[in-house]
């Protein structure tokens, strides 16, 4: 038995991107701003009273009135509130220290926020006044604008590399701008849990763990730490053997993206370890894909042992043994059938 | 209305739960909250939590972490993309509903593997604003800019709002951030880190979780021995543009506090203590004027963040929640007879909840 905890000093950890490739229609209100962007100008909404809210709003934030009509305001305004922004942060579109401000243009009544391109945090006040730095190559999105610089003066600035504004552009020139891209990008430093630490370290030297569960001795697979059912921390780890049998699958004929090495179709499965009362994702191979079926036989394909890591791509795939089938009716999870819940 | 009473309260916040799951952060969390009332799963009637999955990094993260409350055989349960403050809320509606008599209500936040200050950006309007990655310091600093040049506060009085909290902190074993002797002039020494905001004006970002059971009626009675009423709850929100509101101002909040106070029978001010979910000092100075406690340090009498708040732990989605299990427990031991707890969501305290406790 192997207790939780007895871990490498040193984590595992992984980088995790997430990314959303959104294109977001924009409607008319903001379509007219992001037009107007690509044309060079600022355009905002004017409601009933004569406000004019820059960026526009679709309808008014007070009333939820529609908005009345759509109006171009100046490009030049005033700093309303700032910060300055040292160092630049990730995703945006700037590359070196820059203010940061709520900017009322001319003829607005609302600020909309912006960068400001000055030298130093001693260049930035309230109530200064900037104007419109553009991109040559415009697209419709509000990075079309540079940022701000104090009126008068001719900002040099630096963009971040790979903004291209072909990176955000889905409109066909001349057209009024319909839709924009705003990917999103955020990357985080995973780090597995102490039971995830040591199921994969396990995995190096071809073992495959579980937890068992302290209310009932159900073993799960990969062990999360805690029996789910009854909200338990589950401490006790258990060796499983790499051979079980099928307990369900299903015949994939779409690629997985990045796993060129996988041909289509391909049969996933759930994996039903002896000794385990869950199963767990697995690939079926080395057999004729007609032939899978549920309480087949099967046993793990290790990759070379040069080869091995700390990662359950260790096993390469799960091949049938030739064994009898384990009968249909005895195939599948046996921790919430055969294991009798205390509470029940 | 029926009466709503919080009978049992779990908080651990830490500064980082590296090698600790969010279902493992909340299996102990849960049984703490559950067992000191003497409750099991099967007495409860609803379970609701709170959380964000970009927390996480992962879609639909919340359904994993039901594995902490035990959810075989199958519970009544739902989910807020918010603040598990907010998870509360709707629970405490199911329980006026009348169907149920006890719910769990949880909520929990590791931001510590991604950028917190970064994903934040991701909640503002993602058509003129997100793109460029406004940090959440950055709009923290927005808005106390706007605050200081009003008028309506000092840089000094921010520091001693600093000082309160870090003072009041000491010997809450869930504040990051806390020190017996911390002066204004020290405060006032840290460097700018999000002009004109030091990392003292910032809430100390926390990884943590939080329990609240609930109990209706002489339920509630049977099940602790002073119950801690809900005497009125609201929840109101503003605009969420950046612009098109006054920063210095939050009307939700006086809104929430106006409405909570109707139906509690006394006002959010005749309170002895209160708790306040803010992400900067210039954010805990706009929501005590707005709801009537006062402006700095004294209040009207009431005693303002007696924990430390949010600005000595704030984890992410748990820290609101965490406001009303702090009141909750200056009620429940007598030490306050009544309290008012905040929470906030959404950029620049667009969204506010009022909470106002008092012991049986």
């Amino acid at each position: 038995m192997v207790k939780v905890g007895s871990v490498d000093p040193t984590p595992l950890r992984a980088d995790l991107v997430i990314e959303y490739p959104f294109t977001r229609t924009t409607g008319p209100v903001v379509g007219a701003f992001m037009t107007g962007l690509r044309d060079g100008r600022i355009v905002g909404s004017r409601r009933a009273d004569g406000r004019v809210f820059v960026p526009p709003a679709e309808v008014d934030p007070e009333t939820g009135d529609a908005i009345v009509d759509m109006v171009e305001v100046s490009s030049a305004g005033v700093v309303e509130t700032w910060t300055w922004v040292d160092p630049p942060r990730p995703g945006s579109p700037w590359e070196a220290p820059h203010g940061l401000a709520l900017i009322r243009m001319d003829g607005a009544d609302t600020p909309m926020l912006h960068g400001v391109l000055v030298d130093s945090v001693a260049d930035m006040a309230t109530g200064m006044r900037v104007e419109a730095v553009w991109r040559d190559e415009r697209v419709g999105h509000i990075t079309d604008l540079v940022g701000f610089a104090p009126e008068g003066t001719d900002a040099i600035v630096e963009l971040a590399a790979g903004e291209a504004a072909s990176a955000v552009s889905t409109e066909v020139a001349g057209e009024p701008v319909r839709s924009i891209r705003t990917p999103i990008r955020l990357e985080y430093d995973f780090i597995p849990s102490a039971a995830a630490q040591e199921y994969l370290r396990a995995y190096a030297d071809k073992r495959i763990l579980g937890n068992r569960s302290p209310v009932d001795g159900a073993v799960f697979v990969p062990p999360r730490g805690v029996d789910p059912r009854h909200g338990v921390e589950a401490t006790e780890m258990v060796d499983l053997a790499d051979t079980g049998h099928v307990g369900n699958f299903c015949v994939t004929h779409l690629p997985i993206p990045g796993r060129s090495d996988l041909p289509t179709p391909y049969v996933s499965a759930w994996i039903h370890l002896d000794g385990a009362d869950i199963g767990f994702l697995g690939l079926v191979s080395g057999c004729d894909l007609d032939d899978v079926r549920i309480g087949m036989r099967v046993r793990a394909v290790w990759k070379p042992d040069d080869e091995l890591g700390a990662t359950a791509e260790n096993v390469r795939y799960w091949e049938p043994t030739g064994e009898p089938d384990v009968p249909v009716e005895q195939a599948g999870n046996q921790a919430w059938s055969a294991k009798e819940s205390p509470d029940a | 209305m029926r009466e709503v009473a919080i009978v049992s309260s779990a908080i651990h916040q830490v500064k980082a739960l590296t090698l600790t799951t969010d279902v493992q952060l909340m299996v102990p969390l849960i049984n703490e909250a559950r067992d000191a009332v003497g409750l099991t799963q099967a007495d409860i009637g609803f379970t609701c939590s709170g959380s964000s999955d970009f927390l996480a990094g992962q879609g639909f993260s919340f359904v994993q972490t039901l594995d902490a409350v035990g959810a075989f055989p199958p519970i009544a349960e739902s989910h807020v993309e918010m603040d598990g403050a907010f998870a509360l809320y709707e629970a405490w509606v199911k329980l006026q509903i009348g169907e149920v008599d006890i719910a769990l209500v949880y909520s929990y936040g590791k931001s510590s593997p991604g950028s917190r200050r970064d994903v934040l950006a991701v909640q503002l309007d993602p058509y003129a604003v997100a793109p460029l990655w406004p940090d959440a310091y950055s709009v923290a600093a927005l808005q106390a800019r706007l605050l200081l040049e009003s008028g309506a506060v000092t840089v000094e009085e921010l520091a001693a709002i600093a000082v309160r909290s870090q003072r009041n902190a000491v010997g809450n074993p869930n504040a990051l951030r806390a020190s017996p002797d911390v002066t204004v002039d020290d405060v006032l020494a840290g460097a700018v880190v999000a002009d004109p905001l030091r990392a003292s004006d910032l809430a100390a970002e926390a990884d943590g979780g939080c329990v609240v059971v609930l109990a209706a009626g002489d339920r509630a009675r049977d099940l602790c021995e002073r119950p801690v009423w809900i005497r009125g709850i609201d929840h109101r929100i503003d605009a969420h543009g950046l612009g098109v509101r006054d920063l210095t101002l939050a009307p939700s909040a006086a809104l929430a506090a106006g409405k909570a106070a109707e139906r509690a029978g006394f006002a959010a001010d005749a309170v002895d203590v209160a708790e306040l979910h803010a992400a900067s000092t210039a954010q805990a100075h706009v929501l005590a004027t707005a709801m009537g406690l006062g402006g700095t340090t004294s209040g009207n009498g009431v005693r303002i963040d007696p924990s430390g708040g949010s600005l000595a732990a704030d984890t992410l989605m748990a820290a609101g929640l965490v406001r009303i299990a702090e009141a909750a427990r200056w009620v429940s031991s007598g030490d306050a007879d009544r309290a008012l707890a905040h929470a906030s969501s959404g950029p620049c305290l667009q969204q506010n909840m009022v909470c106002l406790l008092e012991g049986e």
